[in-house]
């Protein structure tokens, strides 16, 4: 199998120190992050992330796809925000492209990226609580995020791999009653964070086991590539939501939670405050969704409408052709970066001119967050390394790609 | 937006603060350069890789001070076969530049920029596992994703999709 020789974390002849392997089934490593530990008593001495248990080959994978048929392999990179990866892969297929797409679609977009934030913080609030020994809060969270998939099932048929966004657009209108549903659940959610709160934010068990612990200067967050909360929670003022916007969250209004302490708790009112500005921008959303296609008028780039389908013979033809050749695109190369829950998420791809993609890769957030992990818990306590990969939020899916 | 051709001039783009500071440390360093679909890219001489990151990370003006990203693209069968290609993020200036280096197809290798930034570690260990390019003066080159004792590279365009059976 993976990984048969373990890292030479130990030198002979140090017999103070012991080696302690944790994962990759460990139900605190949020998937199959295995990491080898040296440790002296209960002290970290040096510790070391090994990964690639969950390696799929994805990036190859694309490379012999047609571009409209790796949107549903993007949901499977990072099964908790699917919504945010299929944005980041159409936007840099629709920049290659030079598409100009339709503002209720950017609307949409916008909306359903932010719930997804919420059902990816909730998911991790509640494990992250529940490693730490608050089993409550865990509960409280999915009572949300069941209504938060419940919406996804409605508008694109699936609960986690929802693949809704096309090149060019959307797959579907929304359906009817979609909007009064998430305007219900915009109306009650800021209660249910007050909730979560009071469950931690003021406890005196959870700030022993997350405030101090886990630190990092901002230097070390940026010289190590972490991004999102991960970075502000050591006091960097980016979100590429403000900082670069692109499918119109120029438009909105929020605050970037910024905290300066660099701990475990600090990473934690990041994202405890991101749900709450993220409920903000869905309130926007809804508020000034505009009227019009959701679908950019692109023939043979975007699948024609179905009921258009069966009258007019062009668009038959476009949709065979869209089906069977795929569309080609512009030789080039772009890397579209958009800010996920877990930080930075980027694409970059290649383009030779053909209907495949000539290279994808994945930047993804959390593949640069784990390099952060020893700086934070050497010198530590071992209880507090489940504090601490609990705090960076990793996705193994994400990682190993 | 409609697509405008791109500008590959380097007197047209020379006013881009990464070009500028580039062309004025060591003109042979620059190969080239490109301006397309709102991205800037500076072909970087194989040897300066290291120190134009360096150059760049401590502009006064406009300091590239995050790495992003390290990746690599394989033009097989075309040479120079491999680019290895760094992308940089200012975030003072909220500013992305992309450096691209040239390898040819034998024993492909390149500085590591890990002296700069400890975070490239991860990203040039995943170029080493999926396409063999070594990167002299990484701490740790081994491969991360693919197990150890894995044979080929398989993000190689000569690599088979399915894997060798």
């Amino acid at each position: 199998m993976a990984h048969l020789n373990p890292t030479p974390v130990l030198e002979p002849g140090q017999d103070r120190t012991m080696i302690l392997n944790m994962g990759p089934q460990h139900p605190s490593t949020h998937g199959v992050l295995r990491v080898i530990l040296e440790i002296d008593g209960e002290t970290v001495v040096r510790m070391m992330p090994d990964i690639g248990y969950l390696h799929t080959g994805i990036e190859k994978t694309c490379e012999a796809k047609f571009y409209q048929q790796v949107v549903p392999l993007t949901d499977r990179i990072d099964y908790l925000c699917p919504m945010t990866n299929n944005l980041c892969y159409v936007l840099a297929v629709e920049k290659l492209l030079g598409l100009e797409i339709p503002p209720k679609a950017q609307w949409l977009r916008v909306l359903l990226n932010e719930l997804t934030r919420i059902n990816s913080h909730l998911v991790w609030l509640g494990t992250h609580a529940m490693d730490i020994g608050a089993l409550t809060v865990f509960l409280y969270c999915f009572r949300e995020r069941e209504e938060v998939l419940k919406m996804f099932e409605m508008i694109s048929g699936q609960r986690m791999m929802t693949s809704y966004f096309r090149i060019g657009g959307v797959a579907l209108e929304p359906p009817l009653g979609f909007f009064d549903r998430v305007r219900e659940f915009a109306g009650y959610f800021p209660e249910k964070v007050d909730e979560y709160e009071n469950l931690l934010t003021g406890n005196p068990i959870w700030g022993m086991r997350t405030k101090g612990v886990a630190r990092m200067t901002a230097e070390d967050a940026i010289a190590l590539g972490a991004t999102g909360p991960t970075l502000r929670g050591s006091g960097v003022d980016i979100d590429l939501r403000r900082d670069m916007p692109y499918s119109s969250y120029e438009k909105f209004q929020f605050k970037v939670p910024i905290s300066q302490e660099g701990d475990v708790f600090a990473r934690y009112m990041c994202r405890v405050q991101e749900l709450r500005e993220s409920i903000g921008i869905v309130r926007q959303a809804l508020d000034g969704m505009p009227e019009g296609p959701t679908k950019a008028d692109a023939p043979g780039i975007v699948l024609p409408d179905r009921e258009k389908m069966k009258t007019q013979m062009e668009s038959l033809i476009y949709h065979f052709k869209i089906i069977t050749e795929g569309f080609a695109v512009p030789v080039g190369e772009v890397y579209q970066a958009v800010e996920s829950p877990r930080g930075e998420m980027g694409y970059y791809i290649v383009s030779d001119g053909t209907p495949k993609p000539y290279r994808v890769h994945m930047r993804s957030a959390c593949f640069a967050n784990l390099q952060t992990l020893p700086t934070m818990c050497e010198g530590r306590l071992l209880a507090d390394v489940v504090a601490a990969i609990g705090s960076i939020d990793i996705v193994l899916g994400e990682i190993d790609r | 937006m409609p697509l405008v051709p791109a500008v590959t001039d380097l007197e047209e783009l020379k006013n881009h603060p990464a070009l500028a500071r580039l062309l004025g440390w060591n003109k042979d360093a620059v190969e080239g350069a490109k301006f397309d679909r709102d991205e800037m890219t500076i072909h970087v001489e194989r040897s300066a890789i290291r120190e134009a990151c360096v150059l760049l990370k401590e502009d006064p003006a406009c300091p590239f001070n995050f790495l992003s990203d390290v990746t690599c693209v394989d033009w097989y069968p075309a040479e120079p076969r491999f680019e290895v290609i760094y992308h940089l993020l200012s975030i003072p200036n909220k500013e992305r530049v992309r450096l691209k280096v040239r390898l040819n197809s034998g024993s492909p290798a390149i500085e590591s920029i890990t002296s700069v930034w400890p975070g490239a570690n991860y990203f040039e260990r995943e170029v080493f596992d999926l396409f063999g390019v070594r990167f002299n003066g990484h701490p740790y080159l081994r491969r991360i994703l693919m197990p150890e004792d894995w044979e080929g590279h398989p993000l190689r365009k000569d690599y088979p999709v399915e894997g060798y059976r």
